[in-house]
């Protein structure tokens, strides 16, 4: 079996059927991690109870005992997730060598189908950024070409994932940072409907924008795995009620009769060709498949990078409050602490702590939110917000899912956009009007630039209607181009 | 009311902290007594993607307040962040309402003096408390039992005008939430606190004065005193013609005055905003008509019940009702005995002697209502005296036995048969033969030494009015 390249079902259904062990699948990942990782700088944490937990697993099947349907799966996780007894970074100095004593509900979900966290995945520090060069452990490098960047902020997800360091990974998504990374390393991205996924447990960034979801290698995985993380969480109360589908037994390439939404705004011009060509081949392929295409509009996305980073740094800037030095994570050394003014205490802890990306969006969000601004400001946006979640709800009246670019650009060279915030703000602009509308998203490999970098298209559904949106991506996964085409590091 | 030519104006701010068995915000629990940080978990604690969810017991128990507090229970209130830093404040946020509070436009009366005051409620809005922070010198030590706990914050128009009734109208919020159950109303542990704002303006003015926020007065005696004095000290600024600055001060209960804490300077911008981890708070009409059936009749109702369908005096009804026990309690014992002033006079003298002197609630008393209602039936009924009835009561606290179990064991039956009367009265003239030809000779003011030496003879049990009506007969002669 060639373990490297299997797929997260296929090493789930080996492990079960005991024709390999979690353990030697656990072996097998480890070296690869151990090999490749250097040039990559994917793994913030490395597990080294990996092989140990993947036993467990063995011995659980020995006994006859269900081992879960992810049964021995290698699994990386985005830095931002909790997981107890291994050390959780955000890729912040903030948070010291802090190490949670609760797993988010995610991971406790995936751990109790029976996946093995073979560690934590490097990331923008908090999330913040969409190149993954803001990490106080250091950029990552992108598989396809280590002088250009994953994407981000699952920058870490993302190129483990393509490079194949694990068969598995789970990223959040506050405005892209699963769809743009995956679409940048050619791998399945999925940002579910706001309210699908638990967010306890995640680090917050943006609550009312985070929602975490799959970074797999194919459509198939990232339906199972979403199934396996959604639902009701009663530690979450902004989680819906809504019953799960079978997203991955029912999946299914028919997309005949489905409609079709290209977004005009978004493919109104400033697209790289090659971005251009993929989404173009995308559709050609899926009117071939029998889908109609009907064009749709939603003028306020013009808005969108604004209003999400109002809403988004506001947010920011009070979820980031409780890193303070007093309790746990990084405080700044005083020597004899009492003759330290409190404020000192704060800014020293939180000067050294933060970095420089994270200080400016709190210091924007802080400034939205003052007495004074918060009317022109932080309302104001949410007003808009509410009208662009009007407009896509029109959209999707008229189609079950848009499909549209990911980013204007496959990915760029590291350091190239690092001092421009503006112009690297402006990478989200086709991906915040899905968090800031609550609507599902993902991208899919569809094609691969000149400079051979991979290029995803992005599908965007109603609200709780991933299954159209995993269907369409099936539909698209068996006529793509760029099957079988792999990063140079492999 | 007048101070020196100035009007006062009084509103206060009460937190109340409502008697759910675990956190605002978590399952942390809540006891008073647990050990330093015990009651505290990743969320309470702000740990990394922690979320809040609302406890819905401190929801019912923030409407019901609201209900007898006549507010407005808003169909959709919501949980807003007021940001600041704080070590005791984990998330660098507290979880309050703000422009959307769930409770709104409410009045309450209570009397002041035996007159009827009626203040209006401004809004009560949820909130969690922050920990507690212990400075002691060189270092300071945070204890976050207290963090998260529920609050429901009362807000008052500025409608006071004496200390004394800034004092009485806590003493009515302190004893309602008591009525309510939602609230053990003990103001030394903290489980209600008290913020007084207070400002001076010249009689007849319409424009309030400054305001002065005085924080954390631990009774409702410290309310009045600190009130009184903060009027008097800004009535003496305004003389003097200084500014009375807007500022922030504490009681000193030692000295007896009040203090500055902070200045408006220092006034933090808050950065309110609606929290994003939190759903709006939904109350449906069925909710608010089963918790509106589920609520008490609330004291000073109770007291006008008593005075009118009981006959009670005003200041008995109002003694009666101040607490919801105590009333209990009465209404229990009138029950038993029917006899409404006797029950209220056997409890406001004997019993509450009794429990005072022994610092008692009136939950732990020995003496029961029926045990109580039968003693006062037992009285009515003539079979045994008033005084006699007090020797029982003093047993029956020290015992905790029923009046009935007293008596026989003491053997302190009145004696109301005639025959058995006259034998002793005929033993008593029979003894004291002096007396009774001085009395048939004139000297009727020995009467009453006729009726003493009796019960004496009758060890008390001898039932006075019959003694009275066969001496009166045997002295004719």
């Amino acid at each position: 079996m060639d373990l490297t390249h299997a797929s997260m079902v296929e090493i789930a259904q080996a492990v079960r059927s005991k024709k390999v062990s979690a353990k030697e699948v656990a072996n097998h990942y480890k070296h690869r991690i151990e090999k490749l990782d250097k040039q990559l700088n994917s793994f913030i944490t490395v597990n080294d109870q990996a092989e140990t937990e993947a036993a467990k697993i063995d011995e659980k099947i020995a006994r006859g005992e269900d081992p879960g349907p992810l049964a021995g799966v290698p699994f990386g996780v985005k830095d931002m997730f909790c997981t107890r007894g291994l050390k959780t970074t955000a890729a912040s100095r903030i948070l010291g060598g802090f190490v949670p004593p609760y797993d988010a509900t995610v991971v406790a979900r995936l751990k109790q189908a029976g996946i093995v966290v073979m560690g934590k995945l490097n990331l923008d520090e908090f999330a913040m950024g969409s190149s993954n060069e803001t990490s106080a452990f250091g950029a990552v490098k992108n598989p396809w070409n280590l002088d250009c960047v994953p994407g981000g902020s699952s920058g870490g997800s993302a190129a483990a994932q393509a490079a194949r360091l694990v068969a598995g990974t789970v990223g959040t998504d506050t405005g892209g940072s699963i769809r743009q990374p995956a679409s940048f390393c050619g791998i399945v991205g999925v940002k579910p409907t706001y309210g699908r996924v638990s967010r306890y447990g995640i680090v917050a960034y943006a609550s009312s924008l985070d929602q975490a979801g799959p970074m797999v290698s194919t459509v198939q995985d990232a339906a199972l795995t979403l199934e396996l993380i959604s639902g009701r969480d009663e530690r979450d109360s902004t989680t819906a009620e809504k019953k799960v589908p079978a997203f991955s037994k029912d999946l299914s390439t028919n997309v005949k009769g489905m409609k079709i939404g290209v977004l005009k705004e978004y493919m109104a011009g400033g697209l790289h060709p090659d971005v251009e060509k993929t989404v173009q081949k995308a559709m050609e392929n899926l009117k071939s498949m029998g889908a109609e295409l009907v064009e749709v509009s939603a003028p306020l996305t013009e808005h969108a990078v604004p209003i999400y980073y109002l809403i988004a740094t506001s947010e920011a800037s009070s979820n980031l409050a409780r890193y303070d030095g007093v309790r746990f994570g990084h405080r700044a050394d005083f020597g004899n602490l009492s003759a330290v003014e409190l404020d000192q205490f704060y800014s020293r802890s939180r000067g050294e702590g933060f970095g420089d990306e994270v200080k400016r969006r709190i210091m924007l969000g802080t400034y939205c939110l003052s007495s004074g601004y918060y009317d022109a400001y932080y309302s104001k946006a949410c007003q808009v917000r509410r009208l662009i979640r009007d407009q896509f709800d029109d959209v999707f009246k008229k189609c079950d899912v848009v499909l549209s670019p990911v980013s204007t650009h496959p990915a760029f060279k590291t350091g190239e956009r690092i001092s421009d915030p503006l112009a690297m703000y402006l990478n989200d602009i086709y991906t915040v009007s899905t968090n800031l509308a609550g609507l599902p998203g993902m991208s899919v490999p569809f094609g691969l630039s000149k400079e051979r970098l991979p290029i995803g298209v992005q599908l965007t559904a109603g609200h709780y209607e991933e299954q159209k949106m995993l269907n369409v991506a099936a539909a698209l996964e068996a006529v793509s181009p760029v099957k079988g085409e792999k990063p140079h590091v492999i | 009311m007048s101070f020196r030519g100035y009007e006062a104006v009084i509103g206060i701010e009460v937190h109340v902290q409502l008697k759910t068995a675990s956190k605002m915000f978590c399952a942390d629990a809540t006891e008073f007594e647990a050990g330093d940080n015990e009651n505290t978990s990743p969320v309470s604690v702000g740990m990394p993607g922690t979320l809040p969810v609302v406890n819905k017991k401190a929801i019912e128990f923030s409407i019901k307040t609201g209900l007898a507090l006549g507010c407005e229970i808003r169909k959709k209130s919501v949980f807003a962040r007021k940001n600041y830093f704080y070590p005791d404040l984990p998330k660098g946020y507290q979880i309050s309402q703000f422009d959307l509070p769930l409770c709104e436009n409410g009045k309450i009366s209570f009397k002041v003096d035996g007159v009827e005051k009626t203040i209006s409620i401004t809004r009560a809005h949820m909130e969690e408390d922050a920990g507690k922070s212990n400075h002691s010198g060189e270092y300071t030590l945070i204890n976050l039992n207290r963090a998260g706990m529920p609050l429901l914050e009362i807000v008052s128009g500025p409608d006071m005008r004496t200390p004394a009734e800034a004092a009485e109208y806590g003493r009515t919020i302190r004893q309602i939430v008591r009525y309510l159950d939602v609230c053990d109303g003990n103001l030394e542990e903290g489980s209600m606190r008290c913020d007084c704002n207070v400002s001076v303006m010249k009689e007849g003015s319409t424009k309030f004065g400054t305001k002065v926020e005085i924080k954390n007065i631990n009774s409702f005696r410290f309310v009045e005193k600190a009130v009184e004095f903060e009027i008097d000290r800004q009535i003496d600024l305004v003389e003097r013609g200084e500014k009375i600055l807007q500022e922030t001060r504490l009681w000193d209960p030692d000295k007896n005055k009040t203090f500055s804490m902070r200045t408006k300077e220092d006034a933090q911008d808050y950065r309110y905003f609606p929290d994003p981890d939190l759903l709006p708070v939904t109350v449906t009409d069925a909710m608010i008509a089963k918790f509106r059936s589920e609520l008490p009749e609330l004291p000073l109702a109770r007291a006008k019940r008593f005075v009118s369908a009981h006959g009670l005096p005003e200041y008995d009804a109002l003694v009666l009702t101040s607490e919801k026990e105590l009333a209990d309690f009465y209404e229990a014992t009138t029950k038993v005995c029917n006899n409404h002033k006797a029950s209220s006079n056997w409890i406001m003298t004997e019993l509450l002697r009794e429990l005072n002197q022994a610092n008692k609630e009136i939950s732990q008393s020995p003496i029961t209502p029926e045990m109580l209602g039968r003693l006062i039936g037992f009285i009515d009924e003539g079979k045994i005296s008033g005084k006699i009835a007090k020797a029982v009561f003093a047993e029956m606290w020290v015992s905790g036995k029923d009046p009935d179990t007293v008596i026989k064991e003491k053997n302190l039956v009145q004696i109301s048969d005639a025959g058995a009367v006259e034998k002793i009265i005929d033993e008593v003239l029979a003894a004291n033969a002096q007396q009774v030809a001085d009395y048939r000779g004139g000297r009727t003011k020995l009467f009453g030494f006729f009726v003493g030496a009796v019960m004496k003879a009758s060890k008390g049990q001898a039932n006075p009015d019959v003694v009275n009506k066969v001496l009166l007969e045997k002295l004719k002669g």
